[in-house]
């Protein structure tokens, strides 16, 4: 399988604190890798490499050949990368429908047109394919309905929602249950599941093995800013160095 | 038709409508005269441009009365160069005021917030200060911009071959004076061309971007959108819209003075947006007729009306009626416009189409609520 | 040399009244998290404490002169000042000194207002968005602004300094200069001394006392304090008193500089913004500094040396300095980072 994502010698110092230190990752094309770790081993840091808000003091990110360094949020997201935040980022202002459809009209349209005498109405392309997106993941009832008062899990939903109708190449997911219940959390991995139908690479931020070890196909684990081990679920749970650095990680 | 859906083609229709029969809606208020019809149409240009940036995005500009002036002044000196046909004037405002709006909006769109609206601020408060000062060769001053006698009008003289003569020309379309109804008329075609463009782009996906940006502007750079150059358009259309309307000014009244840059002309046109309701169609067309209306009808009330009015009330209380109504009219019709203000951002945030809405909704639900009393009695 | 040492004294006092007004914007925005548009008009309602106090001293009784006539041969009406008949000399020094009189007055009817404003008007729009804030003081500000108007008109009522005040500081002979080269009015050296001893008072304030300690403590994080349990709303009133105590006495103390009338507080309000922008949102130091300095700089652009290299410039330095530094550095001079950059 072809690598899609290839990151070689990423360090990242803050102050004195060396935040990533010669991360090297290879996630392959189609496949699910998820990158662990405890807390402050620089998961977040390394996921905001990806996708231009933090610039590596030294390394490369080649993304399908070409480089993800240095360029804006809007132009990593049109080369194919879609992004999941943390606490779900969406327009609370704005219906389902309209929050689905506008991710499709940067994928249709690009980065910036004035389109500002067609009807969005017109544009029947537009409509069925957020239709249909909204439809898989269970949200096609509330399609009217305003965003900002959907329950957590919901929003969910209808983040992963603007990022599938994108057909990204790669969907970076940032602790895609944090702060969820558990039903919730089941339920987002059901979808996550369903999604992984679709063949999209995924790359999962996780600190919840449960969640891990039901959709990784690959693991890295990160401490204190370097890869320490990398395989299979299978293989890192038996790792010794995972489980010390998980148990005894505050330790020098 | 008009690719607009049927919704909407209603409501230019009522719009149409009801500005056609202007004249005759304002009658029973005591408003029907045209000078400040030409306002109202005028205005309501000014506020809908407005809220195409502050409606849609949420960028609060203060510093939207420099395109008004500018829009002016060019409005002035295409008179005075060209010809007293208001045509080639607003063409050229609009022009000169995106151009203008394009450089300001440049510059102030690197940032959002409160430093917007003080970067729009100052940028307004440069162009009133050298109005005043520097640019005096081509503003006038404190005299303001004036027609005179000497201006080369070349394109109405060595083209058209018209003569002035002795009296101050005023502006004319092919003919037809630009002063009373016929220029009432000519605001008010420009303010429904102006109202459909704004119905257009509220509908479009340029529009969904806009009102994106107001929601989230995060989510809409990971979501492959470049929001600078959607809210720099934005800009220079209200921009654009603020050089026409001050074109307008100017093609009703050829004058043109440093005063209409003053960031309290900025102000007015934020109230009037919010008055009538901040992203909505109709409402900164309210707003802008309801403040000017009132501009209108509670300057010209003195104390002796007032004791007039107050006539069924004893001496004493007449009084004091008439001294504290006194304060809210004539001079001090700035008081209650200030007071009006407060009152609808602290209890009606949505302006006057949210309290429409509002009543309506209750009307509504009375209705459903008799309807389904016996399908749901324990609601 | 000389002109520069004029120019610099000359941006001084006008500087200490954008520092004291940016200072209350300041401690308002920092702690409140409200941006306050009425600032400004806060500033006019303190010159107008001035105005009033002038008048409430100068109420007199009408007597007729036993000896004196007037021009037309009749009695003289004669107006004796209620003061000077209740306290003889004593009453003639408190209209001599009106200005500095009125700060009795000011202070207790600025924070009256201020803590009726905060309880009556401001507190409700804390969680309110910042466009909402602007919005509401700006409506406040034109009414406070058009009841002022209907009080006292609209033209400007000046009112004189003490005449110990009145006339001009050489300080050109105590720096060797030439007599007469640069001569400042007293009361701009008045007015700068009174304005530094404002901020030292309200830094010492901030920094010696636990109220203070707290104000500071919320300015760096609020959510924190809050949860300290620590009343937050008593302190919040009373920040806001403080602030249009600041103003007000700023307002006091430049009526005779600038002679008030109702849209003074406008005017100022618009720099002050500026002010505490360039300062940093946030940061007290930062407004005192950008305060002077541009208050300064603004002197100097006003030489004719410099308007003629670059005509117009005295006009627009201030607004032209706030832009650059909202572009370069969008924090301020001192302003820390993230505080709503």
């Amino acid at each position: 399988m072809a690598t899609l994502l290839d990151v070689q010698g990423v360090n990242k110092t803050f102050g004195g604190l060396k935040a990533l230190d010669d991360v090297n990752l290879k996630v392959e094309e189609g496949s699910v890798h998820a990158i662990i770790g405890p807390n402050g081993a620089g998961k977040s840091t390394l996921l905001n490499c990806f996708v231009g808000r933090l610039k590596p003091d030294t390394g490369t990110v080649m993304f399908a050949g070409k480089s993800l360094l240095g360029i804006l949020p809007h132009q990593i997201n049109q080369a194919g990368v879609a992004r999941v935040f943390q606490t779900p980022e969406i327009f609370a202002d704005l219906t389902l429908h309209e929050n689905v459809m506008i991710p499709t009209f940067a994928k249709t349209d690009g980065a910036f047109r004035i389109n500002a005498w067609q009807a969005v109405s017109g544009r029947k392309d537009v409509h069925e394919r957020a239709d249909a997106i909204l439809q898989d993941v269970g949200l096609y009832e509330k399609r009217n309905d305003h965003s900002g008062s959907l329950s957590r899990g919901d929003k969910r939903r209808l983040e992963l929602a603007m990022c599938l109708v994108q057909d990204p190449k790669l969907l970076l997911l940032d602790e895609p249950t944090a702060g969820m219940s558990r039903a919730d959390t089941n339920n987002t991995i059901d979808l996550l599941k369903k999604i992984g139908e679709r063949g999209i690479t995924k790359i999962i931020i996780e600190h919840d093995m449960h969640v891990v070890f039901s959709l990784a196909d690959k693991v890295s684990v990160l401490a204190r800013g370097h890869v320490i081990a990398e395989g299979s679920p299978d293989e890192i749970k038996g790792d010794a160095r995972v489980q010390e650095a998980y148990l005894g990680g505050t330790h020098p | 038709m008009l690719n607009l859906a049927r919704k909407d083609l209603l409501l230019l229709a009522g719009f149409i409508i009801a500005v056609a029969a202007g004249p005759v809606i304002m009658t029973p208020l005591g408003l029907d005269y045209p000078d400040i019809l030409q306002k109202f149409a005028i205005f309501g240009i000014f506020a809908i441009g407005f809220n195409i940036l502050f409606g849609l995005t949420g960028y609060l500009s203060f510093g939207h009365a420099a395109f008004l002036g500018v829009g002016s002044y060019t409005a002035v000196w295409s008179f005075k160069l060209f010809s007293m046909n208001p045509l080639p004037a607003i063409i050229f405002s609009v022009i000169l005021a995106g151009l203008f709006s394009a450089l300001i909006g440049f510059v102030s769109l690197r940032r959002s917030g409160i430093y917007f609206s003080i970067l729009t601020l100052a940028f307004a408060q440069m162009s009133y200060n050298l109005a005043y000062s520097v640019l005096t060769p081509i503003t006038n001053g404190e005299t303001g911009l004036q027609l005179e006698q000497a201006d080369p009008r070349w394109l109405d003289t060595a083209v058209f071959g018209l003569d002035y003569g002795a009296a101050l020309p005023s502006s004319s379309l092919f003919g037809v004076s630009m002063t009373g109804y016929p220029g009432f008329y000519f605001c008010a075609a420009l303010l429904v061309i102006c109202f459909y463009i704004s119905i257009r782009i509220f509908r479009s996906p340029f529009g969904m971007v806009l009102k994106a940006v107001s929601s989230n502007q995060n989510r809409l750079n990971y979501t492959g959108i470049n929001t600078r150059p959607y809210t720099l358009t934005a800009f220079i259309i209200s921009g654009m819209y603020a050089g026409l309307a001050g074109g307008l000014l100017a093609v009703t009244d050829p004058l043109a003075g440093a005063e209409r840059m003053q960031w309290t002309a900025s102000g007015e046109v934020v109230l009037m947006t919010i008055l009538g309701g901040t992203g909505t169609l109709l409402g900164p067309v309210l707003g802008a007729g309801i403040i000017k209306g009132a501009e209108a009808k509670l300057s010209q009330y003195n104390d002796s009306i007032l004791t007039g009015f107050y006539d069924f009330l004893p001496e004493t209380l007449q009084h004091a009626m008439v001294s504290i109504s006194g304060l809210f009219v004539g001079e001090g019709w700035h008081l209650t416009l200030g007071a009006a203000f407060m009152l609808v951002v602290i209890f009606l945030p949505g302006g006057v189409m949210e309290g429409v809405r509002r009543i309506g909704r209750l009307f509504s639900k009375r209705k459903r609520g008799s309807g389904d009393a016996a399908s749901q009695p324990a609601e | 040399m000389d002109d520069l040492l004029l120019q610099f004294l000359n941006g001084l006092d006008k500087g200490g009244a954008y520092a004291l007004i940016a200072l209350g914007l300041t401690l308002i925005f920092g702690t409140l998290g409200v941006v306050n548009f009425a600032h400004g008009a806060l500033f006019m309602l303190g010159a107008f404490c001035a105005v009033t106090m002038r008048f409430l001293l100068g109420t007199s009784f009408d007597t007729i002169s036993a000896t004196k006539k007037d021009f037309l041969g009749n009695p003289l009406v004669e107006e004796t000042p209620y003061v000077i008949h209740w306290f003889g000399n004593v009453g003639h020094a408190m209209i001599e000194y009106s200005v500095p009189v009125s700060i009795l007055l000011a202070i207790p009817v600025m924070l009256l207002i201020g803590i009726a404003l905060e309880r009556g008007l401001i507190r409700f729009f804390y969680k309110r968005p910042h466009a909402e804030q602007i919005l509401v003081t700006f409506g406040l500000a034109i009414v406070i602004q058009e009841l002022v108007k209907s009080q006292f008109g609209a033209n400007p009522i000046p009112q004189p300094p003490p005449d110990a005040a009145r006339g001009m500081i050489d300080f050109g002979v105590m720096l060797g200069f030439a007599p007469g080269t640069v001569p400042y009015p007293t009361w701009r050296l008045v007015y700068l001394l009174f304005s530094l001893s404002i901020i030292g008072a309200v830094f010492s304030f901030l920094q010696f006392t636990t109220f203070g300690m707290v104000v500071r403590a919320g300015m760096a994080d609020r959510e924190t304090v809050g949860l300290l349990g620590i009343n937050i709303g008593k302190r919040f009133t009373i920040v806001f008193g403080i602030a249009a105590v600041v103003a007000g006495l700023a307002g006091v103390m430049y009526t005779p500089i600038l002679p008030p009338d109702y849209h003074m507080g406008m005017d100022f309000l618009v720099l002050s913004f500026v002010v505490v922008v360039v300062g940093g949102m946030g940061s007290l130091g930062g407004a005192v500094a950008a305060g002077f300095l541009l208050g300064i700089l603004q002197s100097f652009t006003s030489m004719n040396e410099v308007k003629s290299l670059f005509p117009g410039i005295d006009q627009i330095i201030i607004y032209l300095i706030a832009v650059v530094i909202l572009l370069v550095r969008p924090r301020g001079l001192m302003g820390r980072k993230g505080v709503m950059e």
